[in-house]
């Protein structure tokens, strides 16, 4: 029968919650990086063994771990526990926290400027790993979306990590300023049909495209609106929120935007807004059903000042028609005094035939539904405020 | 020998229990103390300096000997009770947040 794994990254440690196909009976781990913030774990679809993790801290910086038993045990890639951490000439093996913005002429961009919170120009200074996004084919590929924007790639099962320095030195990288969080790379989709589209989404700048695997990268952000620019139709500037894809369907793509559910039909040239009937078209994540590429489900969140879901109650929104159109999903969430929030990287889906769907909350809760949204069910309750949620479905 | 005591998180990244005692060629300073202990344990690079600056991370500070060695410069010698190896040379994490 198969399995799930359910993998939660949270402001104090990471937690693996397990079940059987049935997704009734679940098992939850005990913290792991306890009281380090896990700002994404995700697993790689060709060996769901390994499994990258991003840790970080305001006090020590970035580290990489990674699993090659489906998480019960966990290394810096270079450094295995229990090996020497040197070479016999005594040189370091352990490179994994090594994220260096490649300035170099031939292969890089020079460190430029990108505009700060007071508008002044600020040199890009890496902060921390936000998504990781292990290749479609290749367990030992991953790439790493990090603070301040820039997307790198390790070929070696994140042991070395280089800059893919197009995205970061592109003309428009002077225009491109933070938000609230940071400025952050913080969604990558890999086109399962072409190795050499990647899609990436950067908050405030918006959404790229490369189609010669990074070298170079196009803003596509045609048909995004943005009152908070001095341009609301300008290049770059719109803070997306994140973008998702259903994999039979590559050319179009869902997003959620600071505000607007917004939806493009030609692989991101230009978008249109699907928020239909929404309470509010502010929130965080999107994800598309794992079997139906036009049911998209967002958690609407009551505007950009009050960070919470709208009238106390916790509800889920799906469209099954592309956009436009969508219900509430309250069975089982909260409906009073409920106000908590949920992060762009926080919803996930499983492959089963009936498909589930999760997503963790600022209140520790993760919530999931075997029956595509209809019904839920928390599985565990108080954690740590939730960052992300990622689904392993198993044989 | 030299010896550093790390703070919980660190101490949990380089797989040691307690003190880290460090073989160091002198001049024994703030910067060959760290380049030995980022040899000897290289996952902690970048978790005490910047991996390219090798400035101290803004939460981090350095004590010794009762006394705040944080804005010391990195090639100053640090105490000779510490080059001794009768006192350790501490990393710190700032008390604020949590």
């Amino acid at each position: 029968m198969s399995r799930v794994r359910v993998l939660v990254g949270t402001r104090k440690g990471a937690f693996i919650l397990t079940a059987d196909g049935k997704r009734q009976r679940w098992e939850v781990s005990e913290p792991l990086f306890a009281g380090w913030e896990l700002y994404h774990l995700k697993g790689s679809p060709v060996d769901p063994n390994r499994i990258y993790a991003s840790q970080t801290s305001g006090w020590f910086g970035q580290i990489i771990q990674r699993s090659n038993d489906g998480g019960k045990t966990w290394e810096q890639p270079g450094t295995p526990p229990g090996e020497p951490t040197t070479t016999p000439d005594g040189m370091p093996m352990g490179e994994s926290n090594k994220f260096v913005y490649d300035t170099s002429p031939k292969t890089g961009a020079p460190l430029t400027t990108h505009q700060f919170y007071d508008g002044t120009q600020h040199p890009w200074e890496f902060k921390r790993v936000w998504h990781l996004e292990p290749s479609l084919t290749d367990p030992d590929t991953v790439y790493a979306g990090v603070e301040d924007a820039a997307i790198f790639r390790s070929t070696d099962g994140g042991k070395n990590w280089n800059e893919l320095a197009g995205l970061r030195g592109h003309p428009t990288g002077s225009q491109w300023q933070p938000g609230a969080g940071g400025m952050g790379l913080h969604t990558i989709l890999l086109d399962p049909t072409d190795p050499k589209r990647i899609y990436i989404a950067i908050s405030a700048a918006g959404v790229f495209r490369t189609d010669d695997g990074g070298k170079t990268w196009k803003p596509i952000n045609t048909g995004l609106k943005s009152q908070y620019i001095p341009d609301p139709n300008a290049e770059v500037g719109h803070c997306v929120h994140r973008i998702a894809m259903h994999s039979a369907r590559p050319n179009v793509l869902f997003m959620q935007k600071h505000w607007d559910v917004m939806r493009s039909d030609d692989a991101g040239e230009s978008w249109h807004e699907v928020s239909g009937n929404l309470p509010t078209d502010f929130g965080f994540p999107i994800e598309v059903h794992a079997h139906e590429p036009n049911t998209v489900y967002v958690v609407p969140i009551k505007n950009d000042s009050e960070h919470f879901v709208p009238e106390g109650k916790l509800r889920v929104y799906r469209s099954r028609t592309g956009g436009n159109e969508w219900e509430p999903l309250t069975k089982g969430l909260p409906q009073s005094n409920c106000y908590v929030n949920v992060l762009r990287d926080a919803m996930a889906v499983d492959s089963l035939d009936s498909c589930g769907v999760y997503f963790g909350t600022s209140g520790g809760q993760v919530y999931a539904s075997t029956d595509s949204g209809d019904n839920w069910n928390a599985i565990v309750r108080d954690l740590p405020p939730v960052v992300s949620v990622e689904v392993q479905t198993l044989p | 020998m030299i010896r550093v005591e790390l703070p919980y998180h660190l101490r949990l990244l380089a797989h040691v229990d307690g003190e880290v005692q460090l073989d160091v060629e002198n001049p024994i300073t703030q910067r060959s103390v760290l380049d030995a202990l980022e040899n000897r344990y290289p996952m902690l690079r970048g978790t005490i300096r910047d991996q390219v600056t090798k400035e101290r991370r803004a939460f981090l500070r350095f004590f010794a000997c009762e006394r705040d060695l944080s804005l010391e410069l990195p090639d100053s010698p640090l105490p000779a009770s510490v080059a001794s190896g009768a006192e350790p040379f501490l990393v710190i994490g700032a008390i604020a947040g949590g």
